[in-house]
C-alpha cells in the first residue's frame, strides 16, 4: 500500500500531458519511442544480445519503423511478449505494433480485430530427418515415427498431410521445441516437424548439423508478418509502406551503403519518390520525406536484413526460397512507389 | 605370602595389564561400517546398491563438471575445445553472468546499486531474524525498504523520503489513538499517512527537476535473480503482516470484517496464481487509459501478496486455533483489551506454533517467483528461456544454465530452511 502511493506520485510526476484517443502516428511522435512488440527470444528472429541490444529479423522491422516515424532506428521500446500475451498486449495500447512472427490468419485478422500490414517471412512448415535414415521425400515416411509439438497448427497440418498421402505415422508429443530437439537427437523419433525456419535453427545448434537434412516438402503456409490494431489505417499505412520500402529497396539496388547519395545520384524516378528526393509520399503519410532513407539506413534493405540475421551465411542458415524477390522467383513483392 | 598352592598355580600376574586395544573388528571404521552399513545380509545389499546408484550417478555428473569448458565466446567454440570429449559448456555463465543476475537492460554501470541493496538487505534483515541482537538496529530495518527502493529504482530522493514521512506520521497518530481505541488509531493512523502522501505528491512534482543523484530505472529493466529475489522478499515480508490480520479477520466476531477476509481467503485461494498473474499483466492494462498502467512490477507484487497472504492467514489460523480457549480467557481477565491480548498472549503463541507452515509458503512462494517469466518479465528462469537461449550462440545449452539456476534457488531455499529449523529449536520454551 505504501508502494501504491509511491508509485501513483511517480506515474503523476512521470505523465505529460496525456494524449489520449489521438492516432497512434500522433502518440508515437508525441512520446518520442515507438513501443514495439517482440518475443521474449527466437534465434534469429528476436533476442538481446550480451550487451542486452536487441538483434533479429523481427527486430529489424522494428527498428525500420522507428526510424520512418522518429528518424532514429534506437527509438524503440521492445516490449517482449509471449503467444499468450502477444494479442491483449497490441489490443489494449500497450504497444504499438507487434512484430513477432505470427502467422497471419482469417480469425486473427477479422475476429481478433487486428490489421496484418504484409508478410516479413514467408515460413512453413518442414521436416528434419536424420541422414542415416536415407530419406529423400516426406512421402517416404511411411511407419515413421514424428515429433510434434501438441496443440500447435503443426499437428493438425501433419495429420492432413499423411491422410492425403495415404501413408501413416506414429506421433510422439513434445511440449516444447526444446523438448523436440532433445527427443529427436536421442532416437524417441525418426523425424521432427515444425516450422521450416525453426527447423534450421534448431538443426544449428546440433553438434553435427551436417548428420541431419530437411526434406524439400513444406505442408503449410505460415506467413509471418508485423500487425496493428484495427480501425487506425494511418497507423497501418505507416508500418505497411515501411515494410514495403525495405522490399522496394532490394528490388530497386537501394542499400545501406548507398542510400545516402542513390537518392540524388539515380535516374530512376521510383527511386528518387521512394527516397524522398522527388515527390510528397512522406507528407502524404504524414512524416518527413527522407522517412524510407532513414528506414533503409538502420538496417539496410530487406536482403541484407535477411543476410545479417538469418540468411545463408549465419549460423541458421536459412535459403532465401520462397523469400525471394518477385523477380528471383520468390514472393517478396512491393507495390509501387507512385 | 603363603606357599600353599604354589605347586597348583604356577604363575600370579601382579601388575594390571596395560589396555590393548580392541579388536579390529570392534573399534574404528571396521566397527561403525559393521553396525552401519552391514549389520544384516539385508543392510548389506542396501549398502551396495546404495554404492553403486551413488557411482552411476557421481561418474556421469563429475567428468561432465570437472571436463567443462568455462572460457568460450560460444557453444561451438565450446565445442571446438572440447573435440568430442563430454564436458559442460560453463562458459554460458561467465559470458551472461550479468543478465542471469541482473536482467538484460540494468545498466551495467550502475550494477553496484542492487549489490549494495543486496549487502544493505542482510543488515536490515538480521535484527529481525536474530532477535538477540540490539534492537537499536530496527531501526535501520525501517528505513532499509525506502533506500532499496531508491538504490534500485533511482529517481528524485525525495519520492521515498515523502514516503517514509508519511509511514513516520501515520505511526505518531498510531501510537497517540491506539491508547482509546484500537480501529481508531488504525484508521487514525492510515488516514494521517494518505494525508502527507498526497501533499508529498505534489511536492515531488514541484521539485523534480531534470537531473538526480542516481538515474531513475523503469520497472521493465529489471530482471535475473535480482528480480526473483526482489519479489520474494518483498511478497514475504508484505503477506506475513497482512495474513495475519486476514486470521484475525476470519476469526473477528465483527461479521462484515468476518466475511470479507473468508470472502478473500477462499477466492484467492480457488484461483490458481498463474491466472492472478495474468489478471495483473493481461487485463488489467484494459481498466486503465493507455498511458497511465500502473508499473507492472507493482501489479504483479500486488497479486503474488494477495496469494501468499490468503495461504499464511490459513496456516496462522491453524495456530490460533491450536490454542487453548484458556488462553483467550486469562488474556480477557487480565483486564487486555483486544488489540493487547492479541499482542501481548495470543499471537506470540500462534505465530509460534506456525512457523513451519509459514516458511513451508515462503519457501514455496519464492519458488512460485519463476512463473513470471510466462508473462513476458525476464526473471532467472525468463532470462534463461528466453534471451540467452535465443542468442545464436548459445542456443542448445539446456543443463548448464537450467542446473545453475537450480542451485541458486537450493542455497536460498536451504537458507530458509536451516533457519527456521534454528528459529523452533530457539523458541522451543516448553517442556517435550
Amino acid at each position: 500500500m505504501k508502494k501504491s502511493v509511491i508509485f501513483g506520485a511517480l506515474t503523476i510526476a512521470g505523465l505529460a500531458a496525456g494524449a489520449a484517443a489521438a492516432g497512434t502516428l500522433d502518440d508515437v511522435k508525441a512520446r518520442g519511442k515507438l513501443n514495439c512488440g517482440v518475443t521474449t527470444g527466437l534465434v534469429g528472429f528476436a533476442a538481446p544480445d550480451s550487451d542486452g541490444n536487441w538483434e533479429g529479423f523481427d527486430v529489424a522491422v522494428c527498428r525500420a519503423v522507428a526510424a520512418a516515424v522518429l528518424g532514429d532506428g534506437n527509438a524503440v521500446e521492445f516490449v517482449p511478449t509471449t503467444g499468450k500475451t502477444r494479442f491483449t498486449a497490441l489490443a489494449s495500447g500497450e504497444i504499438d505494433m507487434l512484430a513477432r512472427n505470427t502467422t497471419w490468419t482469417f480469425s486473427r485478422d477479422v475476429d481478433l480485430k487486428f490489421t496484418f500490414v504484409g508478410v516479413n517471412y514467408y515460413d512453413g512448415q518442414g521436416f528434419m530427418v536424420p541422414k542415416a535414415l536415407g530419406v529423400s521425400s516426406a512421402k517416404d515416411l511411411d511407419g515413421a515415427t514424428v515429433c510434434i509439438q501438441t496443440g500447435t497448427t503443426t499437428e493438425l497440418n501433419l495429420a492432413d498431410f499423411f491422410r492425403t498421402n495415404n501413408i501413416s505415422y506414429e506421433p510422439v508429443p513434445v511440449e516444447t521445441n526444446a523438448e523436440g530437439q532433445q527427443q529427436y537427437l536421442a532416437g524417441a523419433c525418426d523425424t521432427y516437424t515444425t516450422d521450416a525456419s525453426g527447423l534450421a535453427a534448431t538443426r544449428a545448434t546440433f553438434e553435427n548439423p551436417g548428420d541431419h537434412i530437411l526434406l524439400p516438402e513444406i505442408i503449410s503456409k505460415e506467413p509471418l508478418g508485423p500487425l496493428v490494431r484495427h480501425g487506425d489505417d494511418e497507423w497501418g499505412d505507416v508500418v505497411r509502406w515501411t515494410l514495403n520500402a525495405l522490399i522496394a529497396a532490394e528490388e530497386l539496388g537501394v542499400t545501406s551503403a548507398n542510400v545516402a547519395e542513390i537518392g540524388a545520384s539515380s535516374t530512376n524516378p521510383e527511386v528518387k519518390r521512394l527516397l524522398g528526393t522527388e515527390g510528397t509520399l512522406g507528407e502524404m503519410m504524414g512524416v518527413d520525406a527522407d522517412w524510407a532513407a532513414n528506414a533503409i539506413a538502420v538496417g539496410g534493405n530487406y536482403g541484407e536484413i535477411f543476410a545479417r540475421n538469418i540468411g545463408e551465411e549465419t549460423p541458421i542458415g536459412l535459403a532465401r526460397g520462397l523469400n525471394a524477390q518477385w523477380t528471383n522467383g520468390g514472393l517478396v513483392y512491393a507495390p509501387p512507389f507512385r | 605370602m603363603s606357599d600353599t598352592h604354589a605347586e597348583s598355580i604356577p604363575f600370579v600376574r601382579e601388575t594390571t595389564l596395560p589396555q590393548a586395544a580392541p579388536p579390529t573388528a570392534e573399534r574404528g571404521v571396521y566397527k561403525w561400517g559393521r553396525e552401519n552399513l552391514f549389520a544384516t545380509p539385508a543392510n548389506a545389499l542396501l549398502t551396495l546398491v546404495s554404492i553403486y546408484v551413488i557411482y552411476v550417478v557421481l561418474s556421469a555428473i563429475l567428468p561432465w563438471v570437472l571436463n567443462g569448458v568455462w572460457n568460450a565466446g560460444s557453444l561451438s567454440e565450446c565445442r571446438e575445445i572440447l573435440a568430442g570429449t563430454r564436458g559442460g559448456c560453463f562458459a554460458v555463465l561467465v559470458d551472461r553472468w550479468e543478465q542471469l543476475f541482473f536482467g538484460f537492460k540494468y545498466p551495467s554501470d550502475q550494477l553496484w546499486r542492487p549489490t549494495l541493496t543486496l549487502v544493505l538487505f542482510f543488515f536490515a534483515v538480521a535484527p529481525v531474524l536474530f532477535f538477540d541482537l540490539p534492537r537499536k538496529l530496527l531501526a535501520f530495518t525501517a528505513v532499509f525498504p525506502f533506500l532499496a527502493y531508491w538504490l534500485i529504482w533511482g529517481g528524485p530522493i525525495l519520492v521515498p523520503i515523502v514516503a517514509l514521512v508519511g509511514v513516520g506520521a501515520g505511526y505518531v497518530v498510531y501510537s497517540r489513538l491506539v491508547a482509546q481505541s484500537f480501529a481508531g488509531g488504525f484508521f487514525g493512523g492510515i488516514a494521517a499517512a494518505a494525508v502527507v502522501w498526497f501533499l508529498g505528491g505534489y511536492l515531488v512534482d514541484a521539485t523534480t527537476g531534470p537531473s538526480s543523484l542516481l538515474d531513475a530505472v523503469p520497472s521493465r529493466d529489471l530482471g535475473g535473480y535480482m528480480l526473483n529475489f526482489m519479489l520474494g522478499v518483498t511478497c514475504v515480508s508484505l503477506s506475513v503482516p497482512i495474513g495475519i490480520a486476514l486470521a484475525l479477520g476470519r476469526q473477528s466476531s465483527m461479521p462484515l470484517i468476518k466475511w470479507l477476509s473468508v470472502i478473500f481467503i477462499e477466492f484467492i485461494r480457488g484461483v490458481p496464481l498463474i491466472t492472478l498473474l495474468f489478471v495483473a499483466s493481461v487485463m488489467l492494462a484494459y481498466f486503465f487509459p493507455p498511458n497511465s498502467t500502473v508499473d507492472l512490477f507493482l501489479r504483479v507484487v500486488i497479486m503474488i501478496t494477495m496469494f501468499s497472504s490468503a495461504y499464511i492467514a490459513e496456516v496462522i489460523r491453524g495456530g490460533l486455533a491450536a490454542l487453548p480457549k484458556g488462553q483467550y480467557e486469562a488474556a480477557d481477565s487480565l483486564g487486555l483489551d483486544y488489540a493487547q491480548s492479541m499482542r501481548l498472549i495470543i499471537l506470540p503463541q500462534a505465530l509460534k506454533i506456525s512457523i513451519p507452515g509459514i516458511v513451508n509458503i515462503a519457501v514455496g512462494l519464492f519458488k512460485d517467483t519463476t512463473l513470471v517469466s510466462v508473462i513476458s518479465m525476464f526473471d532467472l528462469v525468463g532470462m534463461i528461456r528466453g534471451p540467452i537461449l535465443a542468442s545464436t550462440d548459445w542456443n542448445g545449452v539446456y543443463w548448464e544454465l537450467l542446473g545453475f539456476a537450480a542451485l541458486l534457488f537450493f542455497v536460498v531455499c536451504y537458507g530458509i530452511s536451516q533457519y527456521s529449523q534454528w528459529l523452533e529449536r530457539r523458541l522451543a520454551t516448553d517442556h517435550r
